[in-house]
């Protein structure tokens, strides 16, 4: 749940983006701190392993500006995609208010993404959360590997696969390049804080 | 418990608390958050300058973390916890089920008398939450 200030006019968002493991959300927050940097205050917490992967989550908050008054602050976590760390995936999913799929278009992880999808849906159910409900936005990532003759799933599969029962909008990507980094941002951003305002009507 | 929206006056209240009993203690920076890591309210002596929202986002989890190995032990909990440094030092302690409070203090408090302060100021907010 997003916490509302109502003495400082602050409302702060939480939005998990979560997925297989190495399937491109920390680069999603690398990509959107070099990026908007600017906007942003503190730097990017990234609590990892030696070998570079994700431990418990990186932060990333920003200033979204105002709504009505109010300052809204974004604040963008992922979980550690690794299998084994599914305790830690639920701690972070604690009060979110928004969350990234990010499934990796790679052919050989195709039974990965649904996996992963289907653990989302346990995990929010054990904070009486549902994937049905809860603003979801999909974010199909590696695109850009097809260029590079490494075979990827087409977007009828990984709609077929993922989105056919969930229906929410999704986006081709690359979390490299950063090609629709931000159009998935601005899309969870604004399901999440319309989510949010019909909670407080 | 009225949890999610606080009102103006609640806030100002429990500001008052910290400000009163913690602040004036000595205490450099007193951080009220709830477990999913939002700052539900952050005081400090002015000279202080913290990043409190990646704070936040790390203390709920450092919570979470020794919450979950608590269990693992038979606890049902650790309320407390405390990180001593050379200069600074960071004590947390549970409010209730949702919210933690944290303390940053330099050498010249001592443990136990913030401890005594922390007991109290946790009284006083669950009044102010027991009164709406």
């Amino acid at each position: 749940m997003s916490f509302i200030n109502l003495k400082d006019k602050v409302v702060q968002v939480k939005i998990v983006y979560y997925g297989p493991g190495r399937c491109g959300k920390t680069t999603n927050l690398e990509y959107i701190n070099r990026t908007y940097r600017k906007q942003i205050v503190s730097e990017m917490v990234s609590l990892k392993t030696h070998g570079d992967r994700t431990l418990f989550f990186d932060f990333l908050p920003f200033d979204m500006g105002q709504i009505k008054g109010y300052d809204i602050k974004i604040q963008l976590y992922t979980v550690p995609g690794q299998v084994k760390y599914n305790a830690t995936r639920k701690l972070v999913l604690r009060g979110v208010d928004g969350i990234v799929f990010v499934a990796d278009a790679m052919e050989k992880q195709r039974e990965k993404n649904i996996r992963s999808l289907n653990q989302l849906h346990e995990n929010l159910q054990s904070y009486k959360e549902s994937i049905f409900k809860i603003p979801l936005v999909m974010q199909y990532n590696k695109v850009d590997l097809k260029e590079h003759g490494i075979p990827i799933l087409p977007i009828s599969v990984l709609q077929k696969d993922l989105n056919s029962r969930l229906k929410v909008p999704y986006y081709e990507a690359s979390a490299i390049t950063g090609y629709n980094v931000a159009a998935t941002l601005k899309k969870i951003i604004s399901s999440s804080v319309i989510s949010i305002q019909k909670k407080l009507l | 418990m009225n949890y999610g929206i606080v009102s103006q006056e609640q806030l100002e209240k429990i500001d008052e608390i910290l400000s009163d009993k913690l602040i004036k203690l000595g205490v450099d920076c007193v951080i009220i958050i709830d477990m999913a890591g939002n700052i539900i309210t952050a005081k400090d002596n002015g000279e202080s300058k913290y990043d409190v929202y990646s704070f936040a986002a790390l203390a709920a989890g450092n919570f979470a973390t020794v919450d979950a190995m608590a269990k693992l032990v038979g606890e049902q909990e650790f309320s407390l916890l405390f990180h001593k440094g050379q200069e600074s030092n960071i004590h947390f302690s549970k409010i209730d089920d949702e919210l933690l409070l944290i303390s940053m203090f330099g050498r010249d408090i001592s443990l136990g008398f913030l401890r005594l302060n922390v007991v109290d100021v946790i009284e006083k907010i669950r009044n102010v939450w027991g009164s709406k």
